[in-house]
């Protein structure tokens, strides 16, 4: 049997959708029995939202003033402290469990599973590699713990409905003061996050300026989706890093993503493979986006987008 | 800070287009071009230009594999860097192997700062950095897009799902980079010549008395599922009904 500890992710007050992906991968190890661990300055109301998710037997909460911030090498020692008789410790492959994860790993001597995209058994599982130009079936150690991330644009989120036991857990650690957050600097939208929204409108460098992708938000506020970028409309200022979508950005499943003026470059597409439909709009019909497009478009989207807002 | 420590990995160019040799045993890297690993390059380049404005005496690159990363390391020293460490390691060391190979060099050579890629664009597992603070018990920095050094500090901003986090960290330390760091210098003919007399020291496995543990083990590659092309439409009216058609609009 697998006994699981899954680490949420979580800002202080909201559990993050990532956990309840984590949990479903969890879910579909055989036998497996989850448990949740909240690390919190103040734990209840996100160990509540924990203990709602189906499959899970008890929230763990770890209450300590350190814990306030997600700092990897604060939460670490505390979620080795915890370790002992689980066989797993799951992560979500956010940038949370991303920083997290590996150091928990180094403190109980193990490798990491990184992006988990499949379970095949309890210690064997499918991941992408190449920025998801080839998936590599590994194998852990069959004698220790196995730490892992999980890709969670490969999960649908579990359900809600449960009533987990919520216990306080000992997690006695020593815990450094080498590294504080000092601000944290997040563009306030009341669009759809990007990460969890059904649908994506997303820009690329094609846009051309800052001033240009209101096109893109104006179309998004038609369809209430969330907005995307390619890494070139990153880089060129148009908008923050939070929006990029890709191989070193976010990898999202909407149910629709609509890319416009984004050519298509491999590193972008492994961050929307998973997309219920994908539609493009590019002026280049040789641009590599039209051969993962469901439905394309080949347009000067200057003329298209103008468009496509009045129709819909 | 005295030494910066930069770690390079040798990974297929980014340019390449990666195929999945036909028996499912591994990735085709037969006459492929193999590079620096992009990320690493990024953070020799903060190394060297930490180097150039007085704050640090010695650049030292390093990495683990086969004598061919002699090449990438070769690269690094004409970029700048003022000696080479390969430690010769013929199968995988695994992420918590080359953490450990690290952390025997910073012991050996006394290392204030370990600038590291983010991730390396072969594995994408993002794991060694955070490995090395964990076992050297030092701060971690991760995914940094810009930062600060001062003195036995420095304020890096990092960039996180929620947008940018500004993290002050006490040195030494671990850093890993993100792409907006800064963009890398390119290598010229003299550099390289240069470079050709510049210390290059070559380490076994077996003699630096690391156990890198034991590894992930790769049973098998297959390429991934395809996505169908689908149709294409003549114009916006085409677009919508299309969408409509699929009850997305």
């Amino acid at each position: 049997m697998s006994k699981i500890l899954i680490i949420a992710e979580h800002d202080g007050s909201t559990l993050n959708s990532s956990t309840a992906k984590t949990v479903a991968c969890a879910a579909s190890i055989e036998g497996a029995e989850i448990d949740i661990a909240v690390l919190a300055a103040t734990a209840a109301p996100v160990a509540a939202q924990a203990a709602e998710l189906e499959f899970v037997a008890r929230v763990l909460t770890v209450e300590r003033a350190e814990n306030e911030q997600a700092i990897a090498a604060v939460l670490a020692p505390q979620i080795a402290a915890l370790a002992g008789g689980y066989s797993h410790i799951f992560g979500p492959s956010t940038t949370f469990g991303k920083d997290l994860m590996p150091h928990v790993a180094a403190l109980l001597n193990v490798n990491q599973v990184s992006d988990i995209m499949n379970v095949e058994s309890s210690h064997t599982f499918r991941r992408p590699i190449y920025a998801g130009s080839a998936v590599a079936t590994v194998e852990a150690p069959g004698d220790s713990v196995v730490v892992a991330t999980v890709r969670i644009a490969s999960y649908a989120a579990a359900n809600g409905g449960n009533s987990a036991a919520i216990e306080s857990a000992d997690a006695t650690a020593d815990v450094p003061s080498h590294t504080r957050v000092l601000e944290v600097q997040s563009g306030v939208s009341d669009r759809p996050d990007l990460q969890t929204a059904a649908k994506v409108v997303a820009g690329g460098r094609a846009l051309g300026s800052e001033e240009n992708f209101g096109l893109i938000y104006k179309l998004a506020d038609k369809l209430a989706a969330g907005v995307g970028a390619s890494r070139a409309a990153v880089d060129a200022g148009y908008v923050p890093n939070e929006m990029q979508v890709g191989q070193t950005g976010k990898i999202i499943a909407p149910d629709l993503y609509i890319a416009i003026g984004i050519s298509g470059a491999i590193q972008h597409i492994t961050g929307i493979k998973d997309a219920g439909t994908i539609v493009a709009i590019n002026k280049d019909e040789e641009a590599p986006i039209f051969e993962v497009a469901d439905i394309g478009l080949v347009s000067d989207l200057f003329k298209s987008l103008p468009e496509l807002i009045e129709a819909l | 800070m005295e030494k910066i420590l930069v770690g390079l990995k040798r990974v297929v160019d980014y340019n390449v287009r990666v195929r999945v040799k036909s028996d499912g045993s591994g990735i085709e890297t037969d006459g492929v071009k193999m590079s620096i690993n992009p990320f690493d390059e990024i953070a020799l380049e903060e190394a060297l230009r930490i180097k150039e404005s007085g704050q640090a005496s010695e650049v030292i690159v390093i990495s683990v594999g086969t004598g061919d990363a002699q090449q990438q390391l070769r690269t690094g020293l004409a970029m700048g860097a003022d000696r080479a460490i390969l430690v010769e390691s013929e199968g995988s060391a695994g992420s918590l192997g080359i953490a450990r190979i690290l952390k025997s060099i910073i012991d050996r050579d006394g290392i204030d700062l370990v600038l590291l890629g983010k991730q390396a664009i072969d594995d994408d597992n993002s794991q060694t950095g955070q490995m090395l603070a964990a076992i050297w018990g030092r701060p971690q920095a991760t995914f940094a897009s810009q930062v600060e050094w001062d003195g036995d500090k420095a304020k890096v901003t990092r960039e996180v799902d929620a947008g940018l986090e500004i993290t002050e960290i006490d040195l030494p330390a671990v850093v890993t980079v993100d792409l907006r760091l800064n963009e890398p210098r390119y290598v010229k003919l003299p550099d390289i010549m240069k470079a050709k007399k510049k210390p290059l020291e070559t380490i076994a496995l077996a003699d630096l008395g690391v156990d890198p543990g034991p590894v992930i083990k790769e049973l098998s590659f297959e390429p991934p599922a395809e996505r169908e092309r689908g149709v294409m439409v003549d114009d916006v009216a085409g677009l919508v009904a299309a969408l409509k058609d699929k009850g997305l609009a």
